[in-house]
């Protein structure tokens, strides 16, 4: 600063408020600027009117699934899994509690409200549920089998993942003791009548 | 004067200084921005300079977004652009923001090339500024023709088609040159393919680096004014100019007020002029490339319609391209031909000014009858104004050597 | 005055009159694609008269309700297609050999408004006339297209004119559209309708239209403060430099 004082084509003047004053304004008003400038720049890395048609609700038809039968499908990208369950599996759900990091699926982001149950269901028969394991995406096996398995001795029945070793039960609730941190989840669905599901869309009312 | 540092400002100047002895970032900051004196009787052509650096941002930054959502296949381009426009969210907004930069771009770089023309910028010891300077503008050419044909609209694909043939009037390996720039026996989805790829990086990066020798060499000499005199030789006894100030914060002060000016006009042509009346974006641009329809009226952006009045003014398709490609050329050697004993238009004489005045209309004039339909009567006109194109070149030589001139003054006037 | 006598000099430059373009003579539309009523009742009219035979394929029917202040419902009730989906884009009914009935493909609607000009548009469909030897077109002469609006419009033909050219010969033009036979709307009623319809397509050939004209006040309002801010800025630093 001491430099420029000695410019010859330069005089410096002694007050320095207004000049402060206006520097601070029209930085501020800059940089107000500058952030609505890269708004749009952020926003165009969202969704396009396109992927959000194509991630539009997917229908799967039940009607002719088996107890036991599970089946998947795709929505926006995902493997969605659909689960008849029998009355077997459903009786045995509680059985494995113990075993589970959150057995009562406290962790409200892994399911809707209305699949905040035992269940994990709004009918328990059908589970539908995201397959993708919440530790790093791969998609688990299914294996409904129950009995000893390399992985588990005292096997109820549920979701393995290759990956990483993960386990999940019939519900997709996560085993403690496993990388996957949290339950598997529940997407978005509603029952259309009692042959369709509807993937993507919430149910109403439902209890 | 000073306080006693803090605790945290002391650690801060701390770390300055280590990242100083292993990166000169303070005393390149001092000798290009805070301690680059600049004379202090800049006028309104001054802004252009940084004007330009600031829509080369734009168009980098416009242009990177683009490409997230553009699609380099003939099948596909037309339609990815209409997606950019109508499914991507602000994507209307990024494209216009980069295809009505393109157009201002050349506006700046115009008015920045006249400001030179009139304040014998070009001359002695600043011509390889001049020089770096054409070829950045040649390079710029290439980057804006490039850029127009990957819309992939009818003016797209037939610019590209009438473009890429200048090469074949080259004699003997013309042909073969035009199908080897094509990658194709017509202009197709290799062509694309390539000058996508040029567009966005290998021209980019071109552009960038001639930019930096273009303001190392600017730094190197200092910067030229109005008066067109030299304010290094008038120093005070520290060796600093005495007519000029330091580019920061006088310069940038007013180079933000500038680009205050800028964005504005910038802003409006954007919300409520994006097509220019045709200008910008041309209407026969929203019909896809149909390599089967010829449209009745191709002619380039605005930008370049100078060159094609030249080119369509001579009747043989070799002399024609010759001329026109010399039409640029020749800027290379301006500094060359001005051999008047001063710089600036202010103290040349009579003859200086009104071949420059000559010359900006020939250029504007050139610039509308390229727009023009090609009728004879244009034709005709066309072929008076290449003439006084040239004829400026070649008379320089000549005025600036006889025409008696006023003295300059010994320090910059206001 | 190196100053005055340039700006006398580009001045000069810009008045010479521009190269002479060969346009046709077109009526101004004069449609207003701000005008929300306007654009939802052209929308009715591409769909009712256009849409099937001409698409619209870079515009999805989901999006006229977000724009056009539409619920999905009515979108869906009126103006989407039979067999097509609201998600859809808009594709004609036509069936793929549509073109031996017309000589050539209906052209793609979307961007017309943009590469024609409204006022092409507009001029076009009132432009439509019967002589003896059929359907003709004031701007676009011998125009594969029907007169789809004759119902609407009714049927015009052509009132002769003689006129010398040049080189002394006479030649006969067509002076102006006669109404002839009356159509299901007076002059000025079809008129409207074709401004709406104009104002739709205007709209279809750029949806962020709306969104860009508006919201581009505010951003100028902004720049404008901030300019002059900055002026301000600058006017106070240079106080400092000696004259």
């Amino acid at each position: 600063m001491s430099d420029k004082q000695s410019l010859a084509s330069v005089e410096p003047k002694a007050d320095k408020g207004r000049r402060m004053l206006l520097l601070a304004g029209t930085g501020a008003v800059g940089a107000v600027g500058a952030g609505f400038a890269a708004w749009p720049f952020l926003a165009s890395w969202k969704p396009s009117a396109r992927a959000r048609v194509i991630g539009a609700p997917v229908e799967a038809f039940i009607g002719d699934l088996e107890p036991g039968q599970l089946i998947r499908l795709q929505w926006r990208g995902q493997t969605i899994g659909i689960l008849r369950r029998t009355e077997q599996m459903i009786e045995n759900l509680p059985d494995v509690n113990d075993q589970l990091a959150d057995p009562s699926s406290e962790n409200e982001a892994q399911q809707p409200p209305y699949a905040s149950n035992l269940y994990r269901a709004i009918k328990p028969e059908y589970l539908v549920i995201n397959m993708h394991c919440t530790h790093l995406g791969c998609v688990p096996e299914f294996i409904p089998e129950v009995g000893a398995q390399p992985f588990e001795q005292n096997w109820k029945g549920g979701f393995f993942c290759p990956c990483h070793k993960s386990k999940f039960d019939l519900a997709g609730r996560v085993y403690s003791g496993v990388p996957a941190p949290t339950n598997l989840i529940v997407p978005p669905y509603s029952f259309v009548d009692d042959e369709h599901v509807m993937i993507g869309v919430h149910s109403e009312g439902a209890v | 004067m000073a306080k006693p540092a803090s605790n945290i400002s002391r650690q801060l100047s701390n770390v300055g200084a280590w990242i100083d002895e292993r990166i000169p970032v303070s005393s390149f900051w001092k000798a290009h921005i805070s301690e680059y004196y600049a004379p202090k009787n800049f006028n309104f052509f001054y802004f252009f300079g940084s004007l330009a650096m600031l829509v080369l941002a734009i168009q980098i930054l416009t242009g990177i977004f683009l490409t997230m959502h553009y699609k380099p296949d003939a099948a596909e381009a037309f339609a990815s652009v209409e997606y950019i426009m109508r499914d991507v969210e602000w994507g209307w907004l990024i494209r216009y923001m980069h295809s009505t930069g393109a157009s201002f771009f050349f506006i700046v770089v115009y008015l920045h090339m006249f400001r030179g023309l009139m304040y014998g910028s070009y001359k002695s010891p600043r011509e390889l500024v001049w020089v770096l300077g054409v070829l950045i503008y040649l390079v710029l050419m290439a980057e804006a023709f490039m850029g127009y044909v990957l819309p992939w609209g009818q003016m797209s694909y037939w610019g590209a088609q009438v473009i890429i043939s200048l090469f074949g009037a080259i004699p003997v390996v013309g042909d073969a040159l035009v199908e080897w720039i094509r990658g194709d026996f017509f202009v197709s989805d290799a062509t694309l393919n390539r000058f996508f790829a040029l567009h966005v990086i290998a021209v980019p990066l071109a552009l960038l680096a001639l930019v930096v020798l273009h303001l190392a060499a600017l730094h190197e000499v200092g910067s030229n004014n109005p008066d067109g005199i030299e304010v290094k030789k008038n120093k005070d006894s520290q060796g600093r100019p005495l007519d000029a100030i330091p580019f920061h914060p006088y310069y940038t002060v007013k180079d933000i007020f500038g680009v205050g000016v800028f964005l504005t006009l910038f802003a409006f042509v954007i919300f409520y002029a994006p097509e220019f009346g045709g200008l910008f974006l041309e209407p026969d641009n929203f019909n896809p490339a149909d390599p089967l329809v010829t449209p009745p009226h191709i002619v380039p952006v605005w930008y370049f319609t100078p060159y094609y009045a030249i080119l369509r003014a001579v009747p043989d398709k070799l002399a024609g391209v010759i001329l026109m490609g010399m039409a640029i050329m020749v800027l290379f050697i301006l500094p060359w031909l001005d051999r008047s004993k001063v710089k600036s238009i202010r103290y040349k004489g009579l003859g200086s000014k009104i071949l420059l005045a000559v010359f900006a209309i020939t250029f504007i004039r050139l610039g509308m009858l390229g727009m023009g339909e090609g009728t004879h009567a244009q034709t005709i006109e066309s072929r008076i104004w290449t003439f006084a194109y040239f004829a400026f070149f070649i008379l320089m030589p000549f005025v600036t050597k006889y025409e008696k001139t006023r003295p300059e003054p010994e320090r910059v006037t206001k | 005055m190196i100053r005055i006598a340039f700006s006398i000099a580009l001045l000069a430059a810009s008045s010479l009159a521009w190269p002479a373009g060969g346009g046709e003579d077109l009526e101004q539309a004069g449609s207003n694609v701000h005008n929300l009523a306007s654009v939802q009742r052209g929308a009715a009219m591409f769909m009712n008269y256009c849409h099937s035979c001409h698409s619209a394929q870079y515009m999805r029917y989901q999006r006229l309700a977000r724009d056009l202040d539409l619920t999905e419902e009515q979108v869906n009730e009126y103006l989407v297609l039979g067999n097509r989906e609201i998600t859809d884009y808009m594709i004609a009914a036509m069936p793929e050999d549509a073109e031996q009935w017309f000589g050539k493909k209906p052209p793609d609607l979307t961007l017309t408004s943009r590469s024609r000009g409204e006022d092409w548009i507009y001029s076009f469909l009132k432009g439509f006339y019967l002589t003896e030897d059929g359907w003709n077109n004031t701007v676009l002469a011998n125009a594969s297209m029907p007169n789809v609006l004759w119902e609407l419009q009714g049927i015009q033909r052509p009132v002769m004119e003689t006129y010398t050219d040049e080189s002394g010969e006479e030649h006969s033009r067509i002076a102006e559209l006669e109404i002839d036979q009356e159509g299901l709307m007076t002059p000025a009623e079809y008129d409207q309708a074709l401004r709406d319809l104009v104002a739709f397509m205007t709209y279809l050939g750029e949806p962020a239209v709306l969104k860009r004209e508006s919201m581009g006040i505010w951003v100028l309002l902004f720049l404008v403060v901030f300019t002059f801010l900055s002026w301000l800025l600058y006017k106070e630093y240079w106080r400092d430099v000696k004259k």
